[in-house]
């Protein structure tokens, strides 16, 4: 019998909790597939934070933290301080990574810290019932943007690959989004080169993915993924922020 | 070993290394910034990490990921760095994270003074942070004391798998004295439970959290936490009890009020009076059964604390209709005269001031 | 040593009285006394005013603040003298650096112009040495040899001109102080 699939290593066989037509699912099983692909899960360590991915560590098939809101960069600075021979990544959403937590990244960042940062940017705080989220996009409606957010009053969407990119020693940041085959594909690719970087003691990684989140949205599964091509995307353009030293990999 | 003149910011840093200190993580702010110099100046030299938080609040969260992942590790600040570091105090005692919390008082309320005091009672003893836990919290009222009791708390730290916050005043901080440092370091237990990255090894997956959804798998977590609590308080609480055997009055005090405490008990005795002294060594847990005990033939207590009243709650809770209960206090940085102290005796002896708000 | 010492030493920050408090704190540590050194370190260390309290006694653990109880005051200026006076006890002896502080001439008092015993020794930066030597003698417990030991080794690591002239200025300081106590 030849074997066509098998489930990733990097992920427990507990059931995920997210919704269905949520792309969290996909973006853990890809970083769960880098982490074995690169022989690391034996010495990985995931933070999970606070948000709908507060049970990956429930998910990630290795020992895991549960930090405090937005906290997740430095509860991993002090494991990885502690324990520099590990892969320590935090996986974060915006609202944590973007708002409450824009101290922890942004100096997590520019101590160079050699985590792995996977921030999932779906527009919109989906856990606690779709409130705005600072990366919300402008005249985008949400429970606490009734009316659609205004710029003059809530701000504009923060662009956090942008913003960490301007630290100069950072190892790597890229922004994909997982709307179709191709730019899952490439998401993976960005995630590898983000864990190699730790890998390689090259320091700070971040991979910002734009996904979904079709119930906060208030739409189908198919309409949210065509909204992250089409209105998430022009405003959090695709690309590499900070290339890596020696080059990224394919 | 011989002794050495030292701050007790820096016999507390010193302390802490000697121990086995693995992770500090610090902001500065008066009155303990000596404490994190030194740690910056000599834990890189031992190898250990150190890293200068961008808040407090970050700091206290690297201590969790720290203690988490297995480490002895320690944090300092002062009482508006101690409010912040409230939320990450909750989640460690939370996922039973053993760790060393030094706070190093000033006066306050919001920015306050830099000058010492002891208005963190509350806020040490009760905690800020949110659920059900208990932090232990141990008062120096020396710099040799503090070095002492840093070491304990480590110790503590790690067999309770639990905060220990030691709540040093000011002047405490400040102030130099004599002082030998053990050197030896404190015995590593082994910490199978820690978040290390060691899985494959063990076979089974670590996880540090404190989120329990099942309010029946809370509540079990609530109770086990609560029988760790009473094990603590059956085991751990210390007092110093002075010239308490046959005196009718008593001072009950803690940290520097105590230490003034001892000159205003001289100068009662020189006035004929004898007055003795139930000194808190543990804030938490609280010696109630101590202060029944050494106040049962006593016929007034005065409370001396450098707060406007919250230590005289606790103590009130155990002696009311008991003992009569008398409070006297300074703040803002001001620090009682012994003087002062005697004064409150012999008018509050009589008829003690009922504030009901205290 | 039958009662407590209880010294403050104030002046102007920069003017060393913290050091003076901490070498006579390291002597009496020496000795096996119980003692404690606190400073002030509000406002004032930021510039202004600065000063210590010293507490040194036998074998009972005092406090380490000094109320109304104060033996010896060193005022390195008019402001610590005016700040703390009223806290010496009867008996309390009052050293004040005659150049900045108005003269009582009380009995107890010791006016001695430091600065001009650094000049002496032409290095100004040694008048709290002088200082250090005049409280030395008006605090009566400790021998002379002590200071000068204390000096050479918190100074160990200054260069030997320096330590020298702090030597220098501390023997004037003990010298202008038995003088002013015949």
């Amino acid at each position: 019998m030849t074997i066509i699939f098998k489930k990733t290593e990097g992920l427990t066989d507990k059931n995920f909790s997210y919704c269905p037509g949520c792309t969290h699912g996909v973006i853990h099983r890809l970083v769960a597939e880098v982490l074995e692909e690169l022989h690391i899960l034996d010495r990985s360590i995931a933070i999970a934070s606070v948000g709908c991915s507060v049970f990956s560590y429930e998910y990630f098939n290795t020992d895991a933290l549960q930090a405090a809101h937005g906290r997740a960069p430095a509860v991993a600075t002090g494991v990885k301080r502690l324990h520099p021979e590990k892969i320590v990544f935090t996986y974060q959403g915006d609202g944590d990574l973007a708002s409450i937590g824009a101290a922890e990244i942004v100096h997590a960042a520019n101590r160079n810290e050699n985590i792995t940062v996977i921030f999932v940017n779906n527009a919109i705080y989906g856990m606690t019932g779709g409130q705005m989220a600072p990366t919300t996009l402008l005249d985008q409606v949400t429970t606490t943007t009734p009316t659609g957010k205004d710029a003059l009053t809530m701000g504009y969407p923060l662009k956090m690959s942008e913003m960490l990119a301007t630290i100069e020693h950072v190892a790597y940041i890229e922004r994909v989004m997982t709307a179709d085959i191709k730019s899952i594909r490439q998401t993976k690719k960005a995630i590898r080169n983000a864990f190699e970087a730790q890998i390689n003691n090259e320091g700070f990684s971040m991979v910002e993915v734009l996904s979904s989140c079709n119930v906060g949205w208030k739409m189908s599964p198919v309409e949210a993924l065509t909204f992250i091509k089409e209105n998430m995307q022009p405003v959090f353009p695709l690309g590499v922020y900070k290339e890596r030293k020696h080059g990224t990999s394919n | 070993m011989s002794k050495i003149l030292m701050k007790g910011n820096e016999a507390i840093a010193q302390a802490a290394i000697h121990a086995g200190c693995e992770a500090f993580f610090g902001y500065p702010i008066t009155p303990q910034n000596e404490l994190i110099e030194h740690m910056a100046k000599h834990m890189p030299r031992h190898g250990r990490v150190f890293v200068q938080a961008e808040s407090e609040v970050a700091a206290i969260n690297m201590v969790y990921g720290a203690a988490g992942a297995g480490g002895l590790v320690m944090t300092s600040s002062s009482s508006p760095g101690i409010a912040l570091k409230q939320e990450g105090i909750s989640y460690c005692a939370g996922a039973e994270l053993g760790c060393v919390i030094v706070a190093i008082s000033r006066s306050g309320p919001g920015l306050g003074g830099i000058l010492p005091g002891q208005a963190d009672y509350h806020q040490a003893v009760k905690g800020g942070g949110n659920g059900d836990y208990r932090v232990i919290v141990l008062a120096p009222n020396s710099v040799q004391e503090a070095a002492d009791m840093v070491q304990q708390a480590f110790v503590l730290a790690q067999k309770y798998r639990n905060p220990v916050m030691v709540l040093a005043d000011g002047v405490i901080g400040q102030m130099m004295e004599p002082v030998e440092i053990s050197k030896t370091p404190i015995e590593i237990l082994p910490k199978e439970w820690a978040a290390n990255g060691n899985h494959q090894q063990r076979q089974h997956r670590n996880i540090i959290n404190s989120l329990y959804l099942n309010p029946n798998e809370l509540e079990a977590h609530n109770r086990k936490l609560m029988e760790k609590y009473k094990t603590i308080a059956a085991n751990e609480t210390q007092v110093e009890l002075i010239n308490v055997d046959h005196a009718e009055i008593g001072i009950i005090a803690y940290g520097t009020s105590s230490r003034i405490s001892l000159a205003a008990i001289d100068i009662a005795k020189s006035q004929g009076l004898d007055v003795g002294l139930i000194r808190l060594k543990t804030l938490w847990p609280f010696p109630y059964k101590e202060i029944l005990e050494a106040t049962k033939h006593m016929k007034f207590v005065l409370v001396a604390e450098l707060s406007m009243g919250q230590l005289v709650q606790d103590v009130k809770g155990v002696l009311n209709n008991i003992v009569k209960v008398g409070y006297y206090g300074r703040a803002g940085g001001n620090i009682f005269q012994p003087e002062e102290l005697m004064e409150a005796i012999q008018t509050q002896m009589k008829e003690p001031e009922h504030d009901y708000y205290i | 040593m039958e009662h407590p010492i209880k010294l403050v030493c104030a002046g102007f920050g920069g003017q060393g009285v913290l050091t003076v408090g901490q070498l006579v704190a390291m002597i009496a540590m020496k000795k096996n006394y119980l003692v404690s050194w606190m400073p002030s370190y509000g406002p004032e260390m930021r510039g202004g005013t600065a000063n210590c309290h010293v507490v040194i006694s036998k074998d009972k653990q005092q406090s380490p603040i000094i109320s109304n109880d104060m033996t010896h005051l060193l005022a390195m200026n008019q402001l610590a003298k005016d700040k703390f006076k009223d806290q010496l006890t009867q008996d309390g002896v009052c050293i004040i650096h005659k150049a900045l502080v108005k003269q009582e001439n009380y009995h107890h008092e010791l006016a001695i112009d430091f600065s001009a015993l650094a000049s002496e020794v032409d290095n100004i930066k040694t008048a709290n040495m002088a200082a250090f030597g005049s409280l030395m003698v008006a605090l009566e417990i400790f021998d002379i040899e002590e200071g000068e030991a204390i000096i050479k080794e918190r100074f160990s690591a200054l260069d030997p001109k320096m330590l020298q002239d702090n030597i220098k200025a501390y023997h004037l300081g003990v010298d202008a102080a038995r003088l002013a106590m015949s």
